[in-house]
């Protein structure tokens, strides 16, 4: 952000604090979209989706008063719809979640993989170029137990770090870091079958 | 090392940068002698690639949410 920027938002977060309607509206228009990007990636719904992002505004109103300007507004809006959405999330847990085992890789009892290891025809760049892959990732995510989901939706995609991922989940550091290898491992395994040279 | 090892305890720190030393170089002799590790190293960096490639950033803003989110803070 440079100084025209910092300036601008300085600005907007007084006007905020006294309660003007316009600045209200400014803050709306200006970060929505980025909120509802990030909501729509961890809900599986978008009426979950704008419920959550709903739900971080109400609570950023609330707040704005206790927001301090060595962060951003876009980093402290981030913050609040990640924990809008978890919030969301725990609330919807009803059954107990998938056993993520079934997903890890197998080895023999010597060590040595079950089965040889194949590369990948198919990379990060060649989703970008074809929807319905990136489509197959997307669904592939949304298949995984949802503690394992949630972590690595926010260490892998929203990019937190393992600390700040710890924070909003409520879990120690080293969980994150456990759950986040068994969700990358999991995801991997699902994405396989879809990235391997196909068989003729 | 054994693959079981390599993939299940070390491959996160190697890739964190998190190892020490004397592991790393056990690890990464591992790999000049494992191409199934290889294989699965590069396809575990291609999940964490192709995760983030694929994270949605599309959509429209609906007007009426806007709306909404102004009427609650009317209100």
């Amino acid at each position: 952000m440079d100084a025209v920027q910092q300036r601008q938002e300085a600005s907007l977060v007084e006007q905020l604090r006294k309660g003007d309607p316009a600045a209200f509206e400014t803050l709306v228009r200006t970060y929505m979209p980025m909120m509802l990007r990030v909501a729509r990636r961890f809900m599986k719904s978008e009426e979950d989706a704008r419920d959550a992002v709903q739900d971080a505004f109400v609570s950023a109103f609330r707040s704005i008063g206790s927001f301090h300007s060595n962060a951003s507004l876009s980093t402290w809006l981030h913050r609040i719809v990640v924990n809008a959405c978890l919030m969301r999330l725990r609330s919807q847990r009803r059954r107990p979640e998938e056993d993520i085992e079934a997903y890890l890789p197998r080895f023999r009892e010597d060590g040595h993989h079950a089965q040889p290891v194949e590369n990948w025809t198919e990379t990060a760049e060649t989703i970008l170029e074809r929807s319905e892959l990136a489509e197959i990732v997307r669904a592939a995510i949304d298949r995984l137990p949802d503690t394992h989901r949630e972590v690595l939706l926010l260490r892998d995609i929203e990019e937190l770090s393992t600390d700040e991922a710890a924070q909003a989940l409520g879990v120690t550091p080293n969980a994150v870091k456990v759950r986040l290898h068994r969700a990358r491992q999991a995801l991997r395994a699902l994405l396989d079958p879809y990235m391997r040279p196909a068989t003729t | 090392m054994k693959c079981a090892d390599a993939i299940t305890t070390f491959l996160a720190d190697y890739l964190d940068g998190t190892l020490p030393p004397e592991v790393r170089a056990d690890f990464e002799h591992h790999l000049d002698v494992c191409a199934s590790c290889v294989a699965y190293l590069r396809t575990y960096r291609e999940t964490i690639a192709m995760a983030a490639a694929a994270r949605t950033e599309l959509g429209d803003v609906p007007e009426e949410l806007v709306q909404i989110v102004l009427a609650v803070r009317g209100r």
